[in-house]
C-alpha cells in the first residue's frame, strides 16, 4: 500500500511542479488531497486514506511523512491540503503560513500517549517526571541504574542508555517541552534515533536502555513503566483508556492543520475523520482517539 | 590573386563536417559540465553556509564538543565531537579494509587463476552493489546484539560496530582500484624475476608491490574518502550520539549523519541550517583535498 501511495505521490509531484491551483480541486471528477507531515501520525493518515477509498471512490488521498515541521513547512509553501503534526503549530509558523495565504485551522484528530520505553528484564515499574528529568535533562545525575534502586538483568555495567530522537522530531520536542521543562536541554551523549521504530528496536535489544515514543510502538519486547508527575500524584500507566481520559500525564494532542478554512472534499474527509468510523481507524493502530467511541473488534 | 582556388574536397561543409562539430561540441559539453557542476555545488554550499559567519566563534566551533542548535536558552555549535566521530569511524574503517583488500587484490591479481578469479572479481564488485541503510540495517538490527552479548558492553551501536561496516563497504572500491594498480605492473617484470628464481611471492613482494606502490595508495586514500562521505549506514550503526570515543565501544556521531539527521526539518536560513551547511563545506573541503591527493598520486604513476 505504501507503494502505492508513494507511486501515486510521485505521479502527482511530476505533474505537479507548474501547478497555481491547490490539488483539492477535482479533476476529471476525481479529487486528490495532498497530505503530509509527522512520522508518528503517517501510519494512521495512510489507513484512513486507504479506507477513505471505500467511502468516498472519486477522492484519492495522498499521503506523505518527513516530520511535524516537514509538513507544517509544506502547508506554508502551499503545496499541501492538510499537514499532519505530532506538536502544536508554532506562533511564527502560523504567522509565516496566513501571510502566504494559508491560515491553518486545527483538528485534533486523536492522543498519542508517550511511553517511557525499557527493556522487557528491566524491574523498573514506576517513574517520576524528576526522575526522568534527572536522566535525560542537561546537569542530571542520574547515570547508574542502581541510583533509581533496581539492578537490571543482562546490563553489567550498571549504565543507563539513554535514547532520544533527533533535535527536530515532534516527539523530541513534546518532551524536551513536558518533562524537561521550558528553557531546559537534553544532556549531550543520548543515542538519537531517527524514527519511532528505531528506538523500539533499539530497546529491545539493549537491557541498558531506557527511551521513550508513541504507545503505538511498543512491542511485547519493551516494558513501560507508569508515569507520575509528583510524588503526589498517581503514577499512571500509559495505555489507550488513560490517554483518552487524560488521566496520563505524557499524553499530547495529534493534529492536522488545514490550509485555511477547510472546504469540499477536504472538509468531507476531515469530518469523516473525525467520525465514529474514522476514530476508530485510529483506535486500532495503537493511538488514543480523539473523544471516547465505540468499536467493534 | 585569384587564380587560386580551393581545394572543394578538403574544404567542404558537408554532413560529415557538420556532424564534426556538433559531436565535438556535445563532447566539450560533456566533458566541463563535471566542472560547472563542482562549482555550482561549491558556491551553493558556501553561500548558504557562510551566513554562519555572523553566528561564528572559532572558539566554539572547533573547541566545543557541545553540539546545541536547537537549544532554546544555550544554542551551541561545537564540532570537535562530530570530528572525532567521523575521523574514529573512518579510521577504523580503515584499519579493517586496508589488510583484507589489499590482501584480496594481490591474490586476485597475482596468486588467483582462471576460473577462481573471475568469481572472486564478480563477487567483489557485487559487495559494492549492497546499499548503504541495507548496511546500517545490519548494523542495528544483527551486529548491535552481537556485540553486546560477545564483549559485554551496554550498547552495541559504537564505533566497532560502525567501523566494521564501513570497513566492508569500502573494501570493495579499494579491492578493485589495488587490483587495477597490480594489473598495471607489466608481466616482463615479473617474468625477469621468475627467470632470476623467485617464488610467487618473492616476485609479489619484491617487484609487483614496489612497483604498484602508488596505485596502491591511491587505492587507499579512495577508500579514506568513501568512509569520509558515508551517511545513512554509519547513521545506523554509530549511536549518532554526541560522544568525544574514548575506546571502540563508545557511540559518536558523525558529520555526515548530523546533517542527514538534522537538514529535512531545520528553517531555511536559520543559523541551525547555516551551521549545517557549514559542515557541509567542511566535509566537501576534505573529501575534495583526499581526492585530489589520490588522483595526483595516480598521475605520478602515468608519468613514472
Amino acid at each position: 500500500m505504501n507503494k502505492t501511495l508513494f507511486a501515486l505521490a510521485l505521479a502527482l509531484a511530476a505533474t505537479g511542479c507548474s501547478r497555481k491551483d491547490r490539488s483539492a480541486d477535482s479533476k476529471g471528477g476525481r479529487a486528490v488531497i495532498q497530505n503530509k507531515g509527522s512520522d508518528t501520525l503517517v501510519n494512521v493518515a495512510q489507513a484512513w486514506a486507504e479506507a477513505y477509498k471505500t467511502v468516498e471512490p472519486n477522492v484519492a488521498v495522498a499521503v506523505s511523512g518527513g516530520g511535524s515541521g516537514t509538513g507544517i513547512s509544506a502547508l506554508i509553501n502551499g503545496t499541501v491540503d492538510i499537514a499532519n503534526a505530532s506538536r502544536e503549530i508554532k506562533d511564527k509558523e502560523r504567522d509565516a503560513a496566513s501571510k502566504a495565504g494559508h491560515t491553518p485551522k486545527e483538528f485534533i484528530v486523536g492522543y498519542d500517549a508517550l511511553a517511557v520505553f525499557l527493556h522487557k528484564d528491566n524491574p523498573l515499574k514506576k517513574m517520576t517526571f524528576a526522575q526522568l528529568a534527572d536522566i535525560y535533562g542537561e546537569g542530571g545525575t542520574t547515570t547508574k541504574w542502581s541510583q533509581l534502586g533496581v539492578q537490571v538483568p543482562g546490563c553489567g555495567s550498571d549504565e543507563i542508555i539513554r535514547i532520544s530522537r533527533q533535535n527536530n522530531s515532534g516527539t523530541y520536542a513534546y518532551f524536551k517541552e513536558e518533562i524537561l521543562g521550558d528553557n531546559k536541554d537534553f544532556k549531550q551523549g543520548s543515542r538519537d534515533m531517527h524514527g519511532s521504530k528505531d528506538v523500539a528496536d533499539l530497546v529491545a535489544h539493549t537491557p541498558c536502555a531506557i527511551g521513550y515514543s508513541g504507545l503505538a510502538y511498543v512491542t511485547p519486547e519493551i516494558s513501560t513503566p507508569c508515569v507520575a508527575r509528583d510524588d503526589a500524584s498517581t503514577c499512571v500507566a500509559p495505555s489507550m483508556e488513560t490517554a483518552v481520559d487524560r488521566t496520563y500525564p505524557v499524553a499530547r494532542p495529534l493534529f492536522m492543520y488545514s490550509s485555511g478554512e477547510p472546504q469540499g472534499a477536504v472538509k468531507k474527509y476531515l469530518d469523516w475523520i473525525l467520525s465514529d468510523a474514522g476514530q476508530c481507524i485510529i483506535t486500532k493502530k495503537g493511538y488514543a482517539p480523539a473523544r471516547p467511541v465505540k468499536c467493534d473488534g | 590573386m585569384t587564380d587560386r582556388k580551393a581545394d572543394p574536397a578538403v574544404d567542404r561543409r558537408d554532413v560529415a563536417w557538420w556532424s564534426d562539430k556538433a559531436v565535438s561540441v556535445l563532447v566539450f559539453l560533456g566533458g566541463i559540465s563535471a566542472i560547472l557542476f563542482i562549482i555550482g555545488i561549491f558556491v551553493f554550499i558556501t553561500r548558504e553556509g557562510f551566513g554562519f559567519g555572523e553566528h561564528f566563534k572559532a572558539g566554539e566551533i572547533f573547541g566545543s564538543t557541545r553540539w546545541a542548535p536547537t537549544s532554546d536558552s544555550n544554542p551551541t555549535y561545537g564540532i570537535l565531537a562530530l570530528v572525532a566521530g567521523t575521523a574514529s569511524v573512518t579510521g577504523l574503517a580503515m584499519l579493517i579494509a586496508v589488510p583484507f583488500s589489499l590482501g584480496a587484490a594481490i591474490y586476485i591479481a597475482e596468486f588467483a587463476k582462471g576460473r577462481t578469479r573471475e568469481v572472486l572479481k564478480v563477487l567483489v564488485e557485487m559487495l559494492a552493489a549492497i546499499p548503504s541503510v541495507v548496511w546500517g540495517f545490519i548494523g542495528l538490527t544483527i551486529m548491535n546484539p552481537l556485540i553486546i552479548q560477545t564483549f559485554d558492553v551496554p550498547i552495541g551501536l559504537c564505533v566497532l560496530n560502525s567501523g566494521l561496516i564501513l570497513g566492508l563497504m569500502a573494501a570493495p572500491i579499494m579491492t578493485t582500484i589495488a587490483e587495477d594498480a597490480l594489473k598495471a605492473v607489466p608481466d616482463s617484470y615479473r617474468e625477469a624475476a621468475e627467470a632470476l628464481g623467485a617464488t610467487r611471492w618473492q616476485v609479489t613482494r619484491r617487484v609487483v608491490l614496489p612497483a604498484a606502490r602508488q596505485g596502491l595508495l591511491a587505492a587507499v586514500l579512495l577508500g579514506v574518502g568513501r568512509g569520509f562521505g558515508e551517511t545513512m549506514a554509519v547513521l545506523m550503526a554509530s549511536g549518532h550520539s554526541i560522544n568525544l570515543p574514548t575506546s571502540p565501544f563508545d557511540s559518536v556521531r558523525a558529520l555526515t549523519a548530523t546533517i542527514a539527521a538534522e537538514l529535512g526539518e531545520t528553517a531555511v536560513g536559520s543559523p541551525h541550517y547555516q551551521a549545517l551547511f557549514m559542515l557541509g563545506i567542511l566535509l566537501f573541503a576534505v573529501t575534495f583535498l583526499i581526492n585530489l591527493a589520490a588522483d595526483l598520486i595516480v598521475r605520478g604513476i602515468r608519468k613514472g
